[in-house]
C-alpha cells in the first residue's frame, strides 16, 4: 500500500520541483482542483444540515417503515459508484421524465456527491443521539428552554464530534470521487472537470508525471483529514475527562 | 427533548422527501426502465458473451480479494488492539487512507510501480508475467480499495470484548492457536461477517481504480462495472441500465445481509 503511494509522489517530482509546481498550478489542474474542493465544501455542508435531521428523525420519530429507510441509508455505500452516475442520469439526465436536466453542469457534480456521500454524517450521528442523555434535556426544558435553545445549547454540542467527523469523511470521499462524477459531469475542462477525472483523462493520455503531479495534492489532502479526525478526537476525548 | 407535533413531522417529511428524490426514485427509475420493453430485452442485455464474462470475472476477482483481506483484516486487528508496538498510532491513521484517497489515485500508484516501465514492473515482464492492463492488476486495485473493511468492523469488537477470556484460557494451558479458534474468533465472528459483506460490496462494484489497471479489453479485463459505463458510452442506454441492475440487486442483498447481521454483530458479553 505505501510502496505504490511512494511511486506516485516520486513520479510527481521527476521532472523537477519546478516542472512539479507548473503542473500543479496550470490553470487546467487548478480549475478543476477548486472545483473539487469547492463542490465538496458545498456537499459536506449540505451534508452536515440533512445528515444530521435524517439521523435525528431516524432515532426519535416513529413511523411506519423506518426500518426500510433506516436500511435504505446504507444504498449509497453498497451500490457501485458507475450506478449511481446512471440512476442520477435516469432521472435527472437529458432523458428525464420529470422535464429536469442537470448533466454535464456543476449541479450534477454536487447531486452525484451528494448521493455517495449520504451515509457519512447519518452513521456517525447516529448512534450519538440514542446514547443521548434525555434527562439533560428534560432539565433544560423544565427550567423553560424553547426546543430550538435546547437544541442549540444541549443536543448539539454533544453532537459536534460525531458531526465533524462523518462530515470530514464525507468530504475527504467528495473529494476524491470518480465513478458517480465521470458521466454525469461531463468533464467539460474549466467547468465540470473535477481533479480526479482530470487525473484519469491524463493517465489515458499517457501523461503519468502530470497525474501524479495533481494525485500528490489530493493525497495530501487525504492525510491532512485522516489526521486531522484523529487528532481532533483525541482533543475532544481528553476536553470531555 | 419535546418537539411539538408540527415540528416533528415537518423534519420527517423534510427527512424523506430528501430520501427520495436523492436515493428512492432514481434507484426505482432504472428498474423501472430496465423492465420497460419486457423482461426478455433485459435478459437478452445480461446474457451476451461480453455480459457473461464480466460477471464472472467481477466474482473472480472478489473471491481472491475478499478471502486476502479478511485474513489481513483480522490479523491487523488483532495487532491493532492486543499488540503495543511503536508507531501504532501510525498504522491506525494509515489503515484508512484506502478510503480517503480517490480510487483513480490509487489506479495511478498501481500503474507507477508494477506498469511496464515501473518500479516493479520491469521485473514482472522480464517473468512474462503481466499486471498492469492485466487481471492481476484488477485483483490487486480491488484489494487496495477494500482493505480497511475488516479491519475497521473488527477492531471495536474486540476491544468491546476484551481480553479477559483469552488469558483465562491461556491460564489453563490452551495454545495460542486454541485460543484463537476457540475464544477469539467465536466473539469477533459477526464483526467479521459484517467486514466481509462490506469488502464484497465495494469489490463487485469498484470502478475508478479497477478502469485506470484493467485496460478495459473487452472479453478479457472487463468487469461488470466497466461493462456498464462502456453500454452507455456507446449510447446502448437500455444494455447499460440491465446490467446496473444486476448490480443494483446485489446491492440491495448486501443491504439485507447488513441488516441481518448487524444487531449480532453487537457484543452481548
Amino acid at each position: 500500500m505505501l510502496l505504490p503511494l511512494a511511486a506516485v509522489v516520486s513520479k510527481s517530482t521527476e521532472g523537477g520541483w519546478a516542472h512539479f509546481w507548473d503542473t500543479v498550478t496550470s490553470r487546467q489542474s487548478v480549475a478543476a482542483l477548486k472545483l473539487t474542493l469547492l463542490s465538496a465544501l458545498v456537499v459536506t455542508l449540505v451534508n452536515v444540515v440533512f445528515g444530521t435531521l435524517i439521523a435525528w428523525v431516524l432515532v426519535r420519530d416513529e413511523f411506519p417503515g423506518k426500518r426500510f429507510i433506516n436500511a435504505l441509508i446504507d444504498l449509497p455505500f453498497a451500490l457501485p459508484t458507475i450506478v449511481a452516475g446512471i440512476t442520477l442520469l435516469a432521472l435527472y439526465g437529458p432523458k428525464g421524465p420529470i422535464g429536469i436536466n442537470v448533466a454535464y453542469t456543476k449541479a450534477a457534480i454536487i447531486m452525484a456527491l451528494l448521493f455517495v456521500t449520504l451515509p457519512f454524517v447519518v452513521r456517525s450521528v447516529q448512534p450519538v443521539i440514542i446514547e443521548l442523555d434525555r434527562e439533560m434535556e428534560e432539565a433544560a426544558a423544565s427550567l423553560g428552554a424553547g426546543a430550538i435553545t435546547t437544541f442549540r445549547r444541549i443536543i448539539l454540542p454533544n453532537l459536534m464530534p460525531a458531526i465533524v467527523a462523518g462530515a470530514a469523511l464525507g468530504f475527504a470521499r467528495a473529494v476524491g470521487e470518480f465513478g458517480s462524477i465521470v458521466l454525469i459531469s461531463g468533464n467539460i475542462p474549466f467547468k465540470t472537470q473535477v481533479a480526479s477525472v482530470f487525473i484519469f483523462g491524463q493517465i489515458e493520455s499517457d501523461n503519468t508525471t502530470g497525474a501524479a503531479a495533481v494525485s500528490v495534492v489530493l493525497l495530501l489532502l487525504s492525510v491532512i483529514i485522516l489526521v486531522g479526525i484523529r487528532g481532533l478526537g483525541a482533543w475532544w476525548s481528553r476536553h470531555e475527562s | 427533548m419535546r418537539v411539538e407535533r408540527r415540528t416533528q413531522l415537518g423534519l420527517r417529511a423534510v427527512a424523506l422527501l430528501y430520501l427520495t428524490a436523492l436515493l428512492a426514485v432514481p434507484v426505482g427509475l432504472v428498474f423501472y426502465r430496465t423492465f420497460e420493453h419486457g423482461w426478455g430485452q433485459f435478459w437478452d442485455a445480461i446474457t451476451t458473451p461480453a455480459a457473461i464474462h464480466a460477471f464472472w470475472l467481477t466474482l473472480e476477482i472478489a473471491l481472491i480479494a475478499v478471502p486476502l483481506n479478511t485474513v489481513f483484516g483480522v490479523v491487523a486487528a488483532l495487532a491493532l488492539v492486543r499488540g503495543n508496538f511503536r508507531g501504532k498510532w501510525l498504522i491506525e491513521a494509515l489503515i484508512d487512507i484506502p478510503f480517503a484517497v480517490s480510487p483513480i489515485v490509487i489506479g495511478l500508484s498501481l500503474i507507477l510501480v508494477y506498469g511496464s516501465t515501473g518500479w516493479l514492473g520491469s521485473w514482472f515482464v522480464d517473468h512474462g508475467i503481466q499486471i498492469i492492463f492485466a487481471v492481476p492488476g484488477m485483483v490487486l486495485a480491488t484489494i487496495f480499495v477494500s482493505l480497511p473493511f475488516v479491519v475497521r468492523e473488527v477492531e471495536p469488537v474486540l476491544r468491546e470484548v476484551g481480553d479477559e477470556q483469552e488469558q483465562a484460557a491461556a491460564t489453563l494451558g490452551a495454545s495460542s492457536r486454541q485460543i484463537f479458534t476457540r475464544i477469539t474468533l467465536p466473539a469477533i465472528r459477526w464483526g467479521v461477517a459484517y467486514g466481509v459483506v462490506l469488502s464484497m460490496a465495494r469489490a463487485i462494484g469498484e470502478f475508478g481504480a479497477v478502469s485506470v489497471v484493467s485496460g478495459k479489453i473487452a472479453g478479457q479485463t472487463e468487469t461488470l462495472t466497466l461493462l456498464v459505463e462502456k453500454r452507455y458510452g456507446n449510447f446502448d442506454v437500455s444494455g447499460a441500465y440491465a446490467a446496473s441492475l444486476l448490480l443494483v440487486v446485489i446491492a440491495l442483498v448486501t443491504l439485507f445481509a447488513m441488516t441481518l447481521i448487524k444487531p449480532r454483530k453487537e457484543p452481548t458479553t
